[in-house]
């Protein structure tokens, strides 16, 4: 017990500091230079000071909105990969992020012209896709059993993403050709939040997933291996999945409406996470959330400096970068 | 907006990529579909146009389905003789009444075979559609889109090749003389710093796409006075960061809207959304102009209507600018709102 506290607060204290670093530098590096003591010289007015608005309207919601996306997508794919027992489950296996963009489809397509608090009818309508998509799955792993049969969820989930993809492009196909592209830009990723307000909209959410998160590591490490098993140890299995379906499920479609399906996340950072520090999800989840966001915001300062002033899916870039390191991080652990 | 196969082709292959991990696989399938079109598309391009010589006569039975096209063989007097448009034609109103055979994706060869049309006018990058028509020896006009100098060099071949070129010469020196003409009422006037947005999201500053230095739009926002703020990125259309508009703060921010009307509480609420970058020199002096129909972006005979809108964005002493200019397709006047 002591050790897993040891190893737990040595990860927090290592991966702590890179997602810290990570946020804290992102909004340093960009390809306009700008002077760090101008951009906290109360003396300027704000209005003036562009290196403060660059600062904090452009670098810092990126780099926040960055970290929250990563940490959740990170975190809750750890959660579907234990709930599912299948290690190339991803936050998007259930159809979560399908629901979100036929959402977002439909909101760009039907010109919705509506925003809320900064949170635009765009990021609306694609959180109101991914709950759609949670409902249909949930009530289809309900409706042959009693309790609530993995297998079927992931069935139900799969075919529910396959069927939104059909509906998207049915969608896309119909609209012009102006909306296509927008439609698959959106499809790409974007980070590019200006503001924070549709941050903040987020964030409850995640946070309410969070505590969640906190509650479950250890039934899922029980979970994960035998539900008969882990019901013999006392872990009222039903309610754990539950629990765990609903917040990784409520999270995902937060960070898609955010920042659009950016894949890769949320299976590559857990599978590397859990190389570093083993199977234990009391340490792999709070690892992967903080892992998820260092990664994600650097992956996001790539997508806005590589090319400049021409901005990059950040989609593209996690995929660039993760599929080739986690192809290596396989063939150097044998 | 009218965009070639090639932006079409990119984007999808990048969805493709992002959209890996979601399992859209039917998308990734697309993407190589749309790059082997990329591919194979110069090879057919030269096949047709060597067998577009062949049929001497002129053309009697049109179909074009390319818009801007479609405008220019109205204006040139060949309206009469057009069969069927594509399924984003708008404009004349007389298209209205022609029955639509598809578009770029989704040419409806059947239709198109059954309308027995003696000319079809497609776009380069349609090589299977185009492969067809070969089959049934139909002509084919293929029309490519690119700087505002090839607009009324397009007119003007797609003339000869209906057999009107003294018309299509005509329209074309309208058009050319029309451009001088706002060329040389704002010669020496200082020209703003200006961004062309050619999309967002609605009311908020996500995805803004802006025209770069390239395209007829770039070409008509320098005809009009403006120095394009991306005028250094050789491309038709490019995503940017808000990091970027506030570093190279434009003077002047025109936004292309592609819908007709707007409610004025609409226009308000787009404009509002710019308010989230107060230090941008076209915020903080209130020279935000949101410009809508669809017609400003079709590069064809029309592109007089839009380099006036331009103009008057950007030089309201020398061409009087007020809240929203509406192109009135029918009579080709502007109207003020």
């Amino acid at each position: 017990m002591t050790d897993v506290r040891r190893r737990l607060a040595v990860s927090m204290l290592v991966f702590g500091s890179l997602a810290f670093l990570a946020v804290i530098g992102a909004p340093l590096l960009g390809t306009t230079p700008i002077r760090l003591a101008r951009v906290f010289d109360r003396s300027i007015p704000f209005a003036d000071n562009v290196d403060a608005q660059i600062f904090f309207i452009a670098r810092l919601p990126r780099a926040l909105a960055g970290a929250l996306v990563g940490a959740t997508l990170a975190a809750a794919g750890v959660v579907f990969q234990a709930l599912l027992r299948n290690p190339l489950a991803t936050p998007f296996t259930l159809g979560v992020s399908a629901g979100a963009a036929l959402g977002a489809m439909l909101a760009i397509t039907m010109r919705l012209h509506l925003s809320l608090w900064g949170v635009s009818a765009v990021t609306a309508a694609s959180f109101i896709g991914s709950l759609c998509a949670v409902g249909i799955v949930y009530a289809m792993a309900r409706a042959r059993h009693h309790g609530f049969s993995t297998n079927i969820l992931l069935l139900a989930g799969v075919t529910l993403n396959s069927f939104f993809s059909a509906l998207i492009l049915f969608v896309q196909y119909l609209a012009d050709s102006a909306e296509a592209l927008r439609t698959m830009r959106w499809l790409m990723g974007d980070l590019d939040v200006a503001g924070y307000g549709p941050l903040l909209a987020a964030l409850p959410l995640c946070i309410v997933a969070f505590v969640a998160f906190a509650w479950l590591p250890r039934a899922l490490n029980l979970l994960s291996l035998d539900t008969d098993a882990a019901a013999s140890r006392g872990v009222n299995v039903l309610r754990v999945q539950r629990v765990a379906f609903f917040s990784a499920s409520m999270a995902t479609g937060a960070a898609v409406s955010l920042g659009g399906p950016i894949g890769f996340i949320g299976i590559i950072i857990p599978h590397l996470v859990r190389l570093m520090v083993g199977a234990d999800h009391r340490i792999v989840l709070p690892a992967s959330a903080l892992v998820g966001a260092a990664f994600l915001v650097a992956a996001d300062v790539v997508a806005r400096t590589a090319m400049a002033p021409v901005e990059l899916p950040v989609g593209i870039i996690t995929a660039l970068i993760g599929g080739p390191f986690f192809l290596w991080l396989l063939v150097r652990q044998r | 907006m009218k965009l070639g196969a090639g932006g079409w082709g990119l984007g999808t292959g990048g969805s493709g990529l992002g959209a890996r991990d979601s399992g859209l696989r039917i998308r990734l399938t697309a993407a190589v579909l749309a790059l082997v079109l990329l591919v194979s598309a110069p090879d057919a391009r030269r096949a047709v146009a060597a067998r577009t010589v062949e049929s001497g006569h002129a053309p009697t039975r049109i179909i074009s389905l390319v818009p801007s096209a479609t405008e220019m063989l109205f204006a040139i007097g060949a309206g009469p003789r057009v069969v069927a448009v594509s399924s984003y034609d708008r404009y004349p109103p007389e298209v209205d009444r022609l029955p639509r055979v598809g578009a770029l994706v989704d040419p409806d060869v059947e239709r198109i075979l059954s309308l027995r049309p003696d000319l079809v006018i497609a776009y380069s990058s349609q090589t299977d559609f185009l492969a067809q028509l070969e089959r049934a020896r139909i002509p084919v006009y293929l029309y490519r889109h690119g700087s505002l100098a090839d607009i009324t060099r397009g007119m003007r071949d797609l003339g000869s090749r209906v057999d009107l070129a003294a018309e299509a010469g005509a329209a074309a020196a309208r058009i050319d003389s029309g451009l001088a003409d706002i060329r040389i009422r704002l010669a020496g006037k200082r020209r703003p710093r200006t961004m062309l947005v050619i999309g967002r999201e609605p009311q908020s500053l996500r995805a803004i796409h802006v025209s770069g230095g390239y395209g007829f739009l770039h070409d008509l926002l320098d005809l009009a006075g403006g120095d394009n703020l991306f005028a250094d990125v050789k491309r038709e259309s490019m995503m940017v960061a808000t990091e970027t508009i506030l570093a190279r703060a434009p003077e002047v921010i025109i936004e292309l809207h592609y819908s007709d009307t707007a409610s004025r509480e609409a226009e308000a609420l787009e404009r509002k959304a710019w308010r989230l970058l107060p230090g941008v020199p076209a915020v903080k002096n209130g020279r935000i102009y949101l410009l809508y129909g669809g017609e400003l972006v079709v590069p064809g005979p029309r592109v007089v209507l839009t380099a006036q809108a331009f103009a008057r964005a950007l030089h309201p002493d020398v061409l009087p600018h007020q809240e929203a200019v509406r192109v009135i397709p029918q009579d080709g006047l502007l109207d003020r709102k």
